[in-house]
């Protein structure tokens, strides 16, 4: 390195160290819309880190409900997911199971198997009829287990698995004197198991790549269904893997087009952006009565609905760009938020369009944004900014320091009215001003919104000052700062990580970063249509092979199914 | 013959593991009044009376011109921040002066203050969660044989709040909802100390059939990933044994325990919200349960949390929530203090003298349930407004079965913290030569409040 290419480096980061707050963003490499004609291609090594995932609460519900159907209903209180990387899913990739956890498991296997063999569900749920009703049938519970067992396993089981099961069945049946009554108990050993809770990246040698690894079928499959239905294989993406469809080109597109058309596929996608967007917090998400009487209770249900309504419309049925939600007047209504919105509407869910001129313009003007990063009595400018960088850039704000002085704004005597007089005061504190320069100028142009979302012009009398600047671009208006985010480089980029890591697996990892601008350049040349990303994505190199970490990797079983009940030698 | 004596004619937990043998056994027992030795020390059969251990958290500190008493020892004063106490304060010892450590770790505000004083270590990163938990740790001596080896709630309805963990990936999730709490203790699998019959579950014996093989299945699947990853399937193996160890307890004919009594489940949640109302009363509804969970002897370890750390309790038509309102109140000059600060603050307090004031009423032997329990109340900053480590508050209540004297005020010259944690260790029967990491290690117990 010559010396004053070394200069410079030191130079730039010196300016980085003195700067009291500095954010940590994502590389917008290929993101550049100018740059949209170059399509990059991926490394013909890339391969993205082997994952052990503990399944969510949801993708556990998910599967159920698609292999015992939507009546069989439990309702666990698994411990949510560490969030890790802007994202619940790649919590997953670490998360443990505590004692009590485990007894949760077993609880809601219990109440699961319960349900499954009752009376009024094992006549379609149960393949077979036992000989006897009082004791063990082994022919039938094998019918029964290897069907279930291979949907929940996520792969055939094994004949040594299924043998287990089938005898540990019997004998509860015998026990019992209840043929049923032993078929819960077996299921309920296949619902607390580590193959049905741990979704894990089991990888081979590649043929085709000498020195290289592959995810076996079954554990493609998984990782497949899971990114884009957020739940497990059906019967036919577990027939393509047994088949070694996934491991063809054309079978792998079959496989992955078979996915994106289905039904499913809205599930999916609203669980990506439920954990992209933190809906978990509307769990918790509460308003004083007293100051904002029309948030009611259906309000926070309906308005974490009507955002992802809007993606779901946007992204899936017209097929839009992926920032034109951030400037998009097409919504849903429902009565509790027609009244936030001061609007009429008739009873349920109705498409509804924002008038040309009205200050309501794309995500971040929908009462969801603007009441889940705000307090349950007032706005806040911060949180708002705060949200917007690091949940649609995904750049990192510090966070506060500890001995923040407040003594400017805190005179009870201040003439301070508005949220940007208090918060101008603030940042005259050069240990506040860094942090508040990046988050303020884009919070306050929502100022126009209360606390619950509410449109205003005023604050305590005073005329509201929506004007503000994103990364440069200065706008006057809640409808100026939409557009600014939605030509900002940074917010397809961010897409484009959170959608690679939530398919992945796992936190973007060196060795991933080389993915990320061959995904940017093509989610531009595909016009940055989301099902297209999911797609490229889904087919990527990166998604089929694994790299070999220093912990070594997990290797396929070995497994051959077997015709005659779906059980492996 | 008395009661008693019958009772000891049947035998103590003579069955049932072993006579099963496939079928059901049906046992009609004799609901008693007493069950104690004569002095009401122990269990007639012998078996002394169990320990148990508590924690309780609450946001956002305290106000140490008008919290901290200008008595140290017994019979100290409570100042009106702390006059919520008045009841319990015979019950309760306060510990002032005390400081969490953090040497060259960040303060994470909000954050690095609770984590030292129930874990012993200063976090480096809000993602680090070093070491265990107290509570964890003090479950692995004394949980082991009941029903539950801890159980968690929160009264702010967020299943995040949680201030108990084995390690940073895997927390013990608090239930956030008072029905839930119900049937997760009473409901199911929960059978009756003083049922007048007990009927072992046979599937229960099938299940632990079933379970052998899904050890094996861990067992197997953790050869096959990385040493990371195997920590975590290793956990879990361990958590199918104490599922094991849990199936065995429910197939044994619980003691007879005349503090039980029978619990009516809540009719309905209490409303989603944070005000001050709501979380008192969800925090009672919760507390209610936890009391005769413990008098049940379905858990000896139980963690309770009044708020998040970052309290974002609300004070009905005052616009910011407890956290906010430390940072931006002012303070008043005449009083000294952040009135509305301390307002939420008070609050808190109720919901102690409460917590402390339920397990006290709940006679066990010749003492209470509180007697025979310690119940670790801290927080996570001294001063919220500043986020200050130092002079960081907490509490105890209970006398841990004789073991320790209540009703002190403790003055810690400064000291660590953890050395309260290590002195509750010790009480409980860890066996641990010192507590605590860099300076909040400690091999120091506060004889103070010894017996």
């Amino acid at each position: 390195m010559s010396s004053s290419v070394r200069f410079l480096l030191s130079q730039a980061l010196i300016a980085v160290l003195v700067s009291p707050c500095f954010l940590f963003g994502v590389s917008v490499a290929g993101a550049d819309p100018a740059q949209s004609d170059v399509k990059l291609t991926e490394a013909p090594d890339a391969a993205s880190p082997v994952r052990v995932r503990l399944v969510s609460q949801e993708q556990y519900l998910n599967t159920l409900a698609y292999v015992f159907g939507p009546d069989i209903r439990v309702a666990p209180h698994f411990a949510p997911f560490r969030r890790t990387d802007g994202l619940l899913q790649v919590g997953a990739s670490s998360a443990g199971v505590t004692t009590a956890q485990m007894q949760e498991f077993q609880r809601t296997a219990r109440a699961m198997a319960d349900q499954v063999v009752s009376p009024e569900h094992r006549n379609f749920l149960v393949p077979c009829t036992p000989k006897r009703d009082n004791a063990a049938d082994a022919r039938c519970a094998a019918q029964f287990l290897s069907s279930v067992g291979r949907l929940l396993y996520r792969r055939p089981l094994t004949r040594d698995e299924l043998g287990k099961l089938v005898d540990a069945a019997g004998g509860a049946a015998n026990r019992l004197k209840d043929f049923h009554g032993g078929l819960a108990v077996a299921l309920e050993g296949i619902l607390v198991s580590p193959d049905m809770l741990f979704v894990v990246d089991r990888s081979e040698p590649d043929p085709a790549s000498p020195g290289q690894r592959r995810l076996e079928s079954y554990s493609l499959a998984s990782r497949l269904s899971f990114f884009l239905w957020n739940s497990a294989p059906d019967d036919a993406l577990l027939s393509m893997a047994t088949r070694g469809d996934l491991h063809s080109p054309d079978g792998m597109t079959r496989a992955v087009d078979y996915l994106l058309s289905s039904p499913r596929l809205e599930t999916g996608v609203r669980a990506l952006f439920d954990d992209m967007l933190g809906f978990d917090e509307f769990a918790v998400l509460s308003k004083d009565p007293g100051i904002y009487p029309a948030f009611v209770g259906d309000t926070v249900q309906d308005a974490r609905e009507q955002t992802l309504r809007t993606i779901i419309d946007h992204l899936l049925v017209r097929k839009g760009d992926y920032r034109d939600l951030f400037t998009t007047r097409q919504v849903f209504m429902s009565p509790s938020l027609a009244t936030l919105y001061g609007v009429s509407t008739p009873p349920g869910w109705t498409p509804y369009e924002i008038p040309q001129g009205n200050p309501r313009v794309g995500l971040l003007t929908q009462i969801a944004f603007l009441a889940s990063h705000a307090h349950p009595g007032r706005s806040s400018p911060t949180l708002r900014g705060k949200a917007l960088r690091e949940l649609l850039l995904c750049q990192k704000v510090p966070r506060p320091p500890p001995n923040v002085d407040f003594s400017l704004i805190e005179d009870p005597k201040s003439t301070l009215h508005t949220a940007r007089e208090r918060l101008a005061a603030h940042r005259a504190n050069p240990v506040c001003a860094g942090c508040h320069k990046i988050t303020d100028p884009i919070g306050l142009a929502l100022e126009n919104f209360d606390g619950a979302g509410q449109y205003r012009a005023t604050e305590k009398g005073a005329p509201i000052d929506a004007s503000g600047n994103l990364d440069g671009k200065n706008f006057d208006d809640p409808a100026g700062l939409a557009q600014a985010l939605r030509d900002s480089p940074a917010l397809p980029a961010c897409m484009v990580r959170r959608a690679y890591a939530y398919g992945t697996g796992g936190a973007v990892k060196p060795d991933d970063k080389a993915v990320l601008p061959y995904l940017n350049s093509q989610f531009a040349a595909e016009q940055y249509r989301l099902p297209d990303l999911l797609r490229t994505i889904a087919l990527s190199r990166s998604f089929s092979h694994v790299a070999e970490t220093a912990g070594g990797v997990a290797p396929a079983s070995k497994l051959t199914a077997d015709a005659s009940n779906g059980a492996t030698k | 013959m008395n009661t008693l004596s019958r009772l000891n004619d049947l035998g103590r937990r003579r069955f049932l593991r072993g006579m099963l043998g496939g079928g059901v056994v049906t046992l009609g027992l004799p609901l008693l009044n007493c069950f104690l030795n004569d002095n009401g020390t122990a269990f007639a059969s012998g078996a002394p009376l169990p320990m148990r251990f508590g924690t309780w958290f609450w946001g956002l500190g305290m106000n140490s011109k008008i919290f901290i008493p200008a008595k140290v020892g017994a019979g100290y004063d409570l100042p009106e921040e702390l006059s919520a106490l008045a009841a319990v304060r015979p019950h309760v010892n306060l510990f002032t002066n005390f400081n969490a450590m953090r040497d060259s770790s960040p303060n994470l505000c909000h954050y690095t203050g609770w984590i030292i004083t129930r874990a012993g270590a200063a976090p480096i990163g809000d993602q680090d969660k070093p070491g265990e938990t107290i509570d964890v740790t003090i479950a692995r001596v004394i949980g082991r044989n009941t029903r539950f080896q801890s159980v968690t709630a929160t009264a702010n309805g967020d299943v995040r709040t949680s201030f108990t963990y084995e390690n940073a990936n895997s927390v013990n999730a608090a239930e956030p909802s008072p029905l839930n709490f119900y049937k997760q203790l009473f409901g199911g699998d929960y059978q009756d100390p003083n049922a007048a019959t007990f009927t072992p579950n046979p599937r229960i014996m099938a299940r632990k059939s079933v379970l052998s093989g899904v050890l094996d299945q861990t067992k197997q699947l953790s050869k096959m990933v990385s040493a990371e990853d195997r920590a975590r399937l290793d956990q879990y193996y361990t958590d199918l044994r104490d599922l094991e160890r849990q199936f065995d307890h429910q197939l044994t004919k619980p003691e007879p325990i005349a503090s039980c009594h029978p619990v009516t489940s809540p009719k309905e949640d209490p409303k989603t919200t944070v005000d001050s109302e709501t979380v008192a009363e969800r925090h009672r509804m919760m507390t209610d349960l936890m009391v005769m969970a413990a008098a049940c002897d379905q858990t000896r370890v139980f963690n309770m949390a009044y708020s998040s750390a970052f309290a974002s309790t609300v004070k009905a038509g005052y616009e910011k929530p407890h956290h906010t309102c430390t940072h931006e109140e002012p303070v008043d000059q005449s009083l000294g203090y952040q009135p509305t600060a301390s307002w939420f603050l008070r609050r808190s307090m109720e919901s102690w003298a409460y917590f402390v004031e339920a397990f006290s009423k709940v006679k066990e032997g010749d003492g209470t349930l509180l007697d025979n329990m310690l119940i670790y109340g801290s927080t996570d900053s001294a001063w919220a407004r500043i986020h200050s480590l130092d002079g960081i508050p907490m509490f105890t209540a209970g006398r841990a079965g004789g073991k320790v004297k209540s009703g002190i005020h403790v003055d810690g010259a400064a000291g660590p913290a953890t050395r309260l944690g290590y002195t509750i260790m010790k009480v409980m029967g860890v066996d641990t030569p010192s507590w605590g990491t860099k300076s909040n290690n400690t091999a120091s117990a506060l004889s103070e409040i010894l017996v």
